[in-house]
C-alpha cells in the first residue's frame, strides 16, 4: 500500500518540541543582536547608563542558553533523532553557544563604555560603529538563514565577515598611531582597541553560526577556506620619529 | 448493576517527591489513579514480583521496562487480575484503584476488567465485524438503543484514530484490516466501555515503524482521558511515549521516575547499565 509523506512527524509532540527549540534560538538571536546594537549606541553616545543596561541584560541570554541545552538533551534522550532532526538538535546546541559568546562580548563592550564615560571626551574612530553595524548585519542575516533553513543565505553571510576583519585591521593601525602620537590617548584607545576586538570576535561567532546553518541544511560541512581579513597578528608599525 | 467500588470514590491529590515531578514547564496536578503497595506475586512457589510499590497517575503514561523475565508483564497482568484465570498464581499486598483494593476476594472481576482495559502484543480482533468488535464489550455492561450504540461505536473508533479508515466498511470483518489497524481496533474496543485505566502489553512489537508511530501518537492523545500503562521491551519507545518509567530487574523495582530523568541521569547504576546497553 502506498504511504503518504508529510512534512510533519506522525507524533505531533515531537514537532512541538523541535519548534520550541527553534523558537528559543530565534529569541536568543534577537536578544544578542539587540545587545550589540545597544552596546554600540552606548559607545557612540558615551552613555554609561546604557552600557550598564547591556551588562545587566546579558543574564537573559545565558538563561536561554541553559534552556536550549535542556531542550536539546531532552530531545536527544527521548526522541533518538536521526538525519535532519539530529542535525537540527546539534545545530541548536552549537548556535546557542555562539550566541551566548556574542552576548558576552556585547556585555564586555558595555563595561568598557562605562569606563570610557568616566574619562575625558575622545574622538571615536568612525570604523568602530561601522564594524558594529557590519557585525549586526551578519547576525541578522544568519538568523534569517536559520529561520528560513536557507543554505545560500548562510553562505552569503559567511563570506561577509571578511569586511569586518579588514575594518578591524585598519582600526588597529589607527588606534596604535593615536597612542604613539600622544600618551594621554592610551587609556581610551586601549579600551577602544578591546571594543574593536570584541566586535571582530562577534563577527567570527556569527560566521560560525553561518557554517552551522549550512551544515544543518545541506548535511555536509562548508568546504571552502574561511575568508580571513584580520592581519593584525603580524602587523608592525615603525616607531614615531623623535622631533 | 452492582458495583464493587463506588464510581464516586474520593481521589486525593498526591504530594509528589521532587525527583518525580514532570520536567515539562507546564506544571500538571498529578492524581494517583492506581497505588501499588508492597505487591508480591507467585507462580506456584516461585516469587516473580518482590515487594513492588509505585503509583500510576491519571492522565499520564507509565512504562515498565526491563530485560526479559524481569516481571514487567507479570506486574501488568496483576492490574486486571488476569492471572485469576490460571491456577497456582497468587498475589499479596495491595493494588488500590481509586482507593479500593482490587486484590480483595470481594472484587467483581468482570467489572474490574471493564474498568481496566487491556491490549495485547498480537492484535486480537474478534472474528466478527468491525462494528461488533467495538460493540461487543459495551453490550455486556450496558443496554443501549441502536442509535446510542452507533454513536458509541463511532466515538470509540474516532478516539482510536480509525474512524475515517473504516467508516464505510463497518460490516466487514475485523480480521480484514492491516496489523496496525487491527491494533487500533483493539484500542477502540478497549475505550468503548469507558475504562479508567488502559493496559498495553507490548502494543507495537508486531507492528511496522509507521503503524508504531500512529499508535504512539494515539497514546499521546488518549492520555488526556485515561491512566495508561505500557509494557515495552523497546526502551526507546518508553523514552518517546511515557511520562514516567519504571525499570524492573529480576522481579524487583529498581528505579521509578520521570522518563526524562531516567533517560538523562538515572539514579541507579543498574538502570544506567540497562539503558546504555551494558547489560548481559
Amino acid at each position: 500500500m502506498a504511504q503518504e509523506t508529510t512534512l510533519h512527524h506522525t507524533v505531533r509532540s515531537y514537532d512541538d518540541e523541535l519548534k520550541a527549540l527553534d523558537q528559543t534560538i530565534t529569541r536568543m538571536g534577537d536578544l544578542a543582536e539587540a545587545q550589540l546594537q545597544s552596546a554600540i549606541q552606548a559607545l557612540v553616545r558615551r552613555d554609561g547608563e546604557i552600557g550598564h543596561q547591556v551588562v545587566q541584560a546579558d543574564a537573559r541570554i545565558d538563561d536561554l542558553e541553559h534552556q536550549v541545552s535542556a531542550l536539546a538533551v531532552r530531545l536527544l534522550a527521548l526522541r533518538q533523532p536521526v538525519a535532519q532532526d539530529l542535525r537540527e538538535v546539534v545545530a541548536a546546541l552549537k548556535i546557542s553557544s555562539d550566541l551566548e559568546r556574542i552576548g558576552d562580548y556585547a556585555a564586555n563592550i558595555g563595561k568598557r563604555v562605562i569606563a570610557l564615560a568616566q574619562t575625558a571626551p575622545f574622538k571615536l574612530p568612525a570604523g568602530i560603529p561601522r564594524m558594529g553595524w557590519l557585525a549586526q548585519k551578519i547576525i541578522k542575516d544568519v538568523l534569517g538563514a536559520y529561520n528560513d533553513r536557507d543554505a545560500e543565505k548562510a553562505l552569503a553571510a559567511w563570506q561577509s565577515d571578511e569586511e569586518v576583519d579588514e575594518t578591524y585591521s585598519g582600526l588597529f593601525r589607527e588606534l596604535l598611531t593615536h597612542m604613539m602620537e600622544d600618551p594621554r590617548n592610551i587609556g581610551a584607545c586601549t579600551h577602544m582597541l578591546f571594543i574593536a576586538k570584541n566586535i571582530e570576535r562577534i563577527g567570527d561567532h556569527a560566521t560560525n553560526i553561518a557554517e552551522t546553518v549550512y551544515y544543518m541544511v545541506v548535511g555536509e560541512p562548508l568546504d571552502a577556506v574561511r575568508p580571513k581579513g584580520d592581519s593584525t597578528s603580524s602587523m608592525t608599525l615603525p616607531p614615531p620619529e623623535r622631533v | 448493576m452492582t458495583t464493587a467500588m463506588s464510581e464516586k470514590a474520593q481521589r486525593q491529590p498526591v504530594e509528589m517527591p521532587a525527583q518525580a515531578m514532570p520536567a515539562s514547564s507546564e506544571q500538571v496536578a498529578l492524581m494517583e489513579k492506581v497505588a501499588i503497595r508492597h505487591l508480591s506475586f507467585f507462580y506456584d512457589q516461585n516469587r516473580a514480583l518482590k515487594d513492588i510499590s509505585l503509583p500510576l497517575y491519571d492522565k499520564q503514561v507509565t512504562a515498565f521496562i526491563g530485560p526479559s523475565g524481569c516481571g514487567k508483564s507479570t506486574l501488568l497482568r496483576v492490574l486486571n487480575r488476569i492471572y485469576d484465570l490460571y491456577p497456582k498464581q497468587r498475589a499479596t499486598g495491595e493494588v488500590l484503584l481509586d482507593g479500593h483494593n482490587i486484590l480483595s476476594p470481594k472484587q467483581d472481576l468482570n467489572l474490574l476488567r471493564a474498568r481496566i482495559g487491556m491490549v495485547f502484543q498480537k492484535p486480537t480482533p474478534f472474528p466478527m465485524s468491525i462494528y461488533d468488535n467495538v460493540a461487543f464489550g459495551v453490550r455486556l455492561y450496558e443496554k443501549l438503543s441502536q442509535s446510542e450504540m452507533d454513536a458509541r461505536v463511532e466515538a470509540a473508533l474516532r478516539r482510536a484514530a480509525l474512524w475515517t479508515e473504516v467508516k464505510d466498511k463497518l460490516k466487514q470483518s475485523g480480521l480484514s484490516l492491516s496489523g496496525g489497524q487491527q491494533q487500533r481496533l483493539c484500542i477502540a474496543r478497549g475505550v468503548a466501555v469507558k475504562p479508567a485505566v488502559l493496559l498495553l502489553d507490548e502494543p507495537c512489537s508486531a507492528l511496522d515503524p509507521i503503524s508504531t508511530s500512529k499508535v504512539e501518537e494515539l497514546i499521546d492523545e488518549l492520555k488526556s482521558d485515561y491512566c495508561i500503562v505500557i509494557v515495552t521491551h523497546n526502551m526507546q519507545q518508553a523514552a518517546r511515549a511515557a511520562d514516567f518509567t519504571a525499570f524492573m530487574y529480576l522481579g524487583e523495582l529498581i528505579e521509578y521516575g520521570v522518563t526524562e530523568q531516567i533517560f538523562t541521569n538515572p539514579a541507579n547504576e543498574k538502570t544506567q547499565q540497562y539503558i546504555t546497553g551494558r547489560f548481559g
